[in-house]
């Protein structure tokens, strides 16, 4: 019963911080997500281009990200952007926010190319076979089926996405992690701002996953 | 039937050789096609029939050898395949009709795309296509609901919408259900009366004893045998040709 009316007690004192670091942290999900739709879809694209040199690097570079923790990239764009590119002035939520996308990027860049490659390769040979170039056969009968692998998986990411935030606390940016830090340095409570912190977290992936699963059951109930 | 075979050479094929990796498919054919002729490839599995089809339209790339469509060697480097592939018209074993087009949009996608006809004028056609093969009510449906015959007319149409001076068949029958298998058939046959050069790969023999002006016999990557229908049939005489029609002709 402590627990509980501590928790309220945290709760009500505090719950624009709760509520700013969700906002924080959705804003950096969603951020991320869509600089790196972009960014990754445009680096699935030249991973299938036949310059040779290009694939292997884009290859490389998927690789690496996948291979090597994300704290150890936060750390690394943290500390080396700023001095790399001081004109910029990059604050400390912009080079997190690199660190994210440069990530994301790499997972996203996968799972297009995945989805692209999910497209039965009858569906690419009977539109040359009439006659379309490969970029019409692309965005005409490859993309748009594609789209429909890609979106559900591009969901997923954001709700990891989401959830992977909290390490970027390590630089106080704001989000739900460090609000837990601030709250926690204030009232050296530690269970009850966790739980609270915990629920949040807990509560925006199911939610969004629940939509997920909306949205695909839309996706397959068209074209039927 | 064989007074069309008279006709102007539309398809040449020189010394065609095709590997997959260390796998020797097609082992130097050279053929011609005439314009109007309707020639059935037939023979057992592995034996090329179907790479030979797809190199006519280069969706195979050929090792070696040249291909001229229209006396125009497709082969050759310089070569815009895009627009020679407008004039060969392919049906393909598994329809690859476009999910995520409408059964209207299926037809009218490529002619309205590459400029050879304009919206209203690749509708009217469609409706009238749809009409032939009897699928005028499905316009507006998503092939998801089409049963695999109905698939099979709409690929047919869909590749006849680009009015193709030749038809590439492959295997057209061989995914459906056998009481589809009809219903496709006597769309082809229309298609053959009308004049339309037509070289179909199948393994329904009754068909292309029927249809055929020629019939190729493929094994081991050559055409091994070649002929009227009535001489490759009745009157075989390669002994792998004896060995397949006794095995298939019970």
């Amino acid at each position: 019963m402590e627990f509980l009316r501590v928790m309220a007690q945290v709760w009500s004192k505090y719950s624009h911080l709760f509520l700013h670091g969700l906002w924080m942290t959705v804003y950096m999900g969603l951020l991320t997500v869509a600089i790196s739709t972009v960014t990754g879809s445009i680096l699935a694209l030249l991973r299938r281009c036949t310059f040779k040199p290009l694939q292997w690097l884009v290859t490389a570079y998927v690789e690496i990200i996948r291979g090597t923790p994300i704290l150890l990239q936060l750390y690394f764009f943290y500390f080396m952007l700023p001095g790399w590119l001081p004109f910029l002035e990059l604050s400390e939520f912009a080079c997190v926010l690199v660190a994210c996308c440069v990530n994301s990027t790499a997972y996203v860049c996968e799972i297009v190319r995945a989805g692209i490659q999910a497209v039965d390769n009858g569906q690419t040979e009977a539109a040359r076979s009439l006659g379309l170039n490969s970029t019409q056969t692309m965005i005409h009968i490859v993309i748009p089926q594609a789209v429909k692998n890609i979106l559900p998986a591009l969901c997923n990411e954001f709700i990891a996405i989401v959830k992977e935030t909290s390490l970027a606390s390590t630089f106080f940016i704001g989000e739900l992690m460090t609000q837990f830090k601030t709250i926690n340095g204030i009232t050296y409570r530690v269970l009850e701002p966790l739980t609270i912190v915990g629920i949040i977290y807990f509560l925006l992936t199911f939610i969004l996953s629940k939509l997920i699963a909306l949205l695909e059951r839309r996706l397959n109930a068209s074209e039927r | 039937m064989l007074v069309s075979a008279n006709g102007k050479e539309i398809i040449r094929v020189e010394d065609l050789h095709k590997s997959f990796g260390s796998l020797h498919v097609l082992k130097g054919v050279t053929e011609h096609i005439s314009k109007g002729e309707v020639v059935s490839v037939i023979g057992p599995s592995g034996g090329g029939k179907s790479t030979f089809l797809r190199c006519l339209n280069l969706l195979e790339v050929p090792n070696s050898g040249h291909i001229y469509f229209n006396d125009v060697d497709i082969t050759a480097k310089n070569v815009d395949i895009n627009i020679h592939r407008q004039k060969m018209g392919m049906v393909f074993q598994h329809f690859n009709v476009f999910n995520n087009l409408t059964v209207g949009k299926n037809i009218t996608l490529a002619p309205v795309l590459l400029k050879k006809k304009t919206q209203a004028e690749a509708d009217e056609m469609c409706k009238e296509l749809l009409n032939r093969v009897g699928l005028l009510d499905k316009i507006d449906q998503f092939p998801k609901k089409l049963s695999g015959g109905q698939k099979q007319r709409l690929a047919i149409v869909r590749a006849l919408a680009m009015e193709p001076e030749v038809m590439l068949f492959d295997e057209p029958t061989s995914a459906l259900d056998p009481e589809m298998v009809g219903e496709v058939l006597f769309v082809i046959k229309d298609l053959v009366k009308s004049g339309m050069t037509t070289v179909i790969v199948t393994h329904e023999m009754g068909f292309a004893k029927e249809i055929s002006d020629r019939v190729f016999f493929m094994d081991g990557g050559i055409i091994a045998e070649k002929g009227t229908p009535d001489e490759v049939f009745n009157h075989p005489q390669n002994p792998r040709t004896k060995e397949f029609l006794s095995k298939v002709l019970y």
